[in-house]
């Protein structure tokens, strides 16, 4: 019973460097036989990596403590939900995890395209058999998910072990949300490789034409998604768990969340410019070998703890294997690249300064620079330590400096770039555009000084906040008011339809509106405010609006920790508002103290109220109050990029056919002009874009 | 001059931007690692450089005094005093014995002042020298910090 588990992992590993060699060789050979039977091994993979996984859980649920993983990250007492996600609690876990979800992914991808593109699967199943062939071969002789505890008897013979209880989960994933976290993240990061390998595969097979960027448009917008919600979640746990007041530290774990998104972000632009205007071919490969390969590097800084280790303890040697596979990974692509290079030539030249083209590049530039400053600072402590011998690491500082004029720049491209047109834009077009929007910007900037408002960059993210927001609605305006006018309904359905008309244009705009409110959420960090105190009960303390008093410390106690906890009232002018109740417990299994944070939040600011712990020389509880403005608009912000995404993956319902013409050919009422022209014409609506 | 040249010269300013921004933060916040041993070795200016030192906590060397910490860090038989002066209690994985991490600089008079202390029990440590429970998430590098950024 306990081997199975084990058994199906080598399996999928057996079947997997079937699917590569079986793939390859029905490629050469053209037989059709050898590449179905390639493609039903990689599906295979799939199944038999689900075995392996359930085998684990079954191990977790069963209490099998003579599992090292089991006992290592779960002991009895751990709360089902827990248990189940004690699967990516650590390294062996993670990496099965990470297979499993690729597996997936490879499964689905196979599955949905079994009877398309028979020119191109082939090449896509090999290079995800070898991507799974890498993975499981971690999961079978690096890092197995599945040995035993063993011990030596007095001859000296070894028997399988078993303890009575284990270690425990840490207690710093026991929060709800490090359930959702990491799968998100790693659905990001695995499904990323699914681009990868139809660019790849585009490339080796010289498929024609754009139409890996149409087949993969979808699962990039999938992945890039699940990479956003777990970035964002992963901000979350650390602003509601940790206790420092922030969700962003430029953690080098953080960081390497990060970097694939932001190559994933510019490469969704980028590709538009490939699939309208045949440009940049070799920079949209190039991108998502990057991405791609950002995600296996992203996996290694979390893993293997090399770039940690400056401020974490531990070194693990699954580092070479990644450095290993990062380095056949690059050289596979520019081979491909090398060998195929005339196939990505150009169709057309950058036209304008002022045009679509151009906004995108600069999109592109920005994104890749801010991409180049994370990575950079990231791994400075390693290129440091490798040049000069002496490991320098940099701070907040550094990535705050080049980072948040980027962002800026970026938020001002998110308004300006999709009302542009191609080719080229007239002044008259960008007056008619812009005009509202920007005088809207200003103004709100001119209010928010007025009202005390200093800091500099808060208030250029305030400006440009209110213009994207008002061409984003214009934009929606003005579509809708024409279908309105010709269909005869009202505004609101209008909007809808307009939207349904052209997802991934009217999904797009959510998506940055949903940035815009993001932005606004972080431009409240320069008016965080905090305040420490020793508080014993009786005493209180003030915090902007608020009075905190405290009335009592209690004890409480279960199977799983004990805990103190502050019983904290807040007052407001005099009234009493709230109770907080912020917490510090501590995990039997694991012998470890985590803090619970106490939030009350509201649109407009957080009240997060942390037991410090008792303070050094009096023994007395330290209460440490935060106050930080606006925090709740990133969450928010993260759910209407989700929405919007949603909207971008729906088909374009098609356009009721109509004869009379668009009258005036602005740019967003060419929108619904030329889709129902199209319409006419070619019955297709996926126009301009 | 063509749009091409437009581009590139626009792109030129944002990049040279960019980098001296860069280069900016970077000598604000850079930090040197320097074991214990590589400190008596450190001279002149690199000695009053911001840094991030590790050791073990000797045993027996935690002093509560009014306003700072002192306690002793070894690594490899060479001990550094070590003044905590940072206003946020100490992790609770501080404690004799542990591993800890300190930010700080070293004083004239051979005392390192540190802001910031992370810890890490070494005996959960060294119980499994393979598992980093800790660092086994994203957005978390160490189980206990006395300080932690504020503002990023």
């Amino acid at each position: 019973m306990d081997i199975w588990g084990s058994f199906a992992l080598l399996l999928a590993l057996v079947a997997a460097v079937y699917a590569v060699v079986a793939g390859i060789a029905g490629i050469i050979t053209r037989r059709t036989l050898l590449t179905k039977s390639a493609r039903n091994a990689g599906m295979a993979v799939g199944v038999l990596v689900t075995l392996a996984v359930g085998a684990l859980e079954y191990f977790f649920f069963t209490n099998n403590f003579s599992m090292a993983y089991v006992a290592e990250h779960s002991n009895r007492a751990l709360p089902p939900f827990y248990k189940f996600a004690a699967l990516w609690a650590g390294q062996e876990g993670s990496l099965l995890f990470w297979s499993w979800l690729l597996s997936i992914y490879a499964f689905l991808v196979l599955f949905v395209n079994r009877n398309k593109h028979p020119e191109l699967m082939p090449y896509v199943g090999v290079v995800l058999a070898g991507v799974q062939t890498f993975f499981l071969t971690l999961n079978n002789f690096v890092a197995s998910p599945f040995s035993v505890m063993a011990g030596g008897d007095a001859a000296g013979v070894m028997h399988v072990a078993k303890l009575a209880e284990g270690h425990g989960l840490n207690p710093l994933l026991q929060y709800p949300e490090m359930v959702i976290h990491p799968p998100m993240l790693y659905l990001g990061y695995t499904g990323f490789t699914v681009p990868f390998a139809f660019a790849l595969a585009a490339l080796l097979g010289r498929y024609p034409g754009e139409k890996w960027i149409h087949i993969t448009r979808r699962w990039t917008m999938i992945a890039w998604c699940f990479q956003s919600v777990g970035i964002l979640l992963g901000a979350h746990w650390a602003y509601a768990v940790l206790g420092w007041g922030g969700y962003w530290a430029w953690d080098p774990v953080e960081n390497a969340s990060l970097l694939p998104w932001i190559t994933g972000t510019a490469f969704l632009h980028s590709v538009m410019m490939q699939e309208k205007r045949g440009m940049l071919k070799v920079w949209n490969i190039w991108l998502v070998f990057t991405t791609f390969m950002l995600c296996i590097l992203g996996t290694l800084l979390t893993r293997s703890g090399v770039v940690s280790s400056v401020h974490a303890f531990a070194q693990s040697s699954i580092g070479d294997w990644f450095v290993g596979f990062l380095a056949l990974t690059f050289i596979v692509c520019f081979w491909a690249y090398w060998k195929n290079r005339d196939y990505l030539r150009s169709d057309n030249q950058l036209d304008s300064l002022v045009s679509r083209e151009s906004s995108f590049l600069f999109n592109n530039l920005i994104l890749l620079a801010a991409c180049f400053a994370v990575l950079w600072g990231t791994l400075f402590p390693v290129l440091s330590e490798w040049v000069s011998g002496s490991k320098i690491s940099v701070g907040p500082p550094f990535f705050n400096k080049v980072n948040i004029p980027i962002a800026l720049f970026l938020l001002l491209l998110t308004g300006i770039g999709p009302l542009l047109a191609w080719r080229k834009t007239s002044f008259d077009a960008l007056r008619r555009n812009f005009a509202w929007p920007l005088g809207g910007g200003v103004l709100a900037g001119i209010i928010a000084f007025v009202f005390g408002f200093r800091d500099i960059y808060s208030l250029i993210c305030l400006i440009l906040g209110v213009f994207v927001t008002l061409t984003i609605f214009s934009e929606f305006f003005r579509g809708a008011r024409v279908i309105a006018a010709r269909d005869g309904t009202n505004l609101i359905s209008a909007v809808g339809e307009l939207t349904m008309r052209n997802t991934r244009r009217y999904g797009g705009y959510v998506v940055h509106f949903g940035m815009v409110l993001i932005f606004i959420g972080i431009a409240g960090v320069p008016f965080n405010r905090d305040i420490q105190s020793e508080l014993s009960p009786g005493q209180s303390l003030k915090i902007g609006p608020y009075t905190i008093l405290c009335q009592n410390f209690d004890q409480l106690a279960n199977g799983n920790y004990e805990s103190e906890r502050a019983t904290l009232e807040v007052f407001r002018n005099g009234k009493s508002e709230m109770m907080l109740y912020p917490e510090r417990r501590f995990f039997l299994a694991s012998q470890v103290t985590e803090t619970m944070v106490a939030i009350q939040t509201s649109p407009l600011r957080d009240l997060y109220v942390v037991y410090a712990g008792r303070s050094p020389e009096s023994n007395k509880p330290v209460i440490h109050a935060y106050l930080n403005p606006l925090v709740k608009w990133i969450w928010f912000g993260g759910l209407v990029v989700v929405l919007g995404t949603g909207l971008a993956l729906f088909p374009n319902r098609r356009a009721a056919l109509v004869l009379r013409p668009a009258t005036e050919q602005s740019w967003s009422d060419a929108v619904t002009a030329s889709a129902s022209r199209m319409g006419a014409v070619t019955q297709k609506a996926d126009a301009n874009d | 001059m063509n749009v091409r040249t437009k581009f590139l010269i626009g792109s030129g300013i944002i990049v040279v931007t960019l980098i001296s921004l860069a280069y900016v933060g970077f000598t604000q916040s850079k930090t040197y690692y320097h074991t214990i041993t590589e400190l008596s070795t450190l001279q002149g200016a690199s000695l009053h450089q911001r840094m991030r030192v590790s050791g073990n906590v000797r045993n027996g060397t935690i002093q509560h005094l009014p306003g700072r910490v002192d306690f002793v860090l070894t690594e490899q038989g060479k001990d550094m005093m070590v003044s905590y002066v940072g206003r946020d209690p100490l992790p609770d994985t501080f404690k004799d014995g542990a591993q800890a991490l300190v930010e700080g600089r070293m004083m004239p008079d051979n005392r390192f002042v540190a802001e910031q202390v992370q810890a890490k029990c070494a005996s959960k440590y060294e119980a499994a020298p393979n598992q980093t429970p800790a660092t086994a998430q994203p957005g978390q590098t160490s189980s206990g910090s006395a300080a932690r950024p504020s503002g990023s």
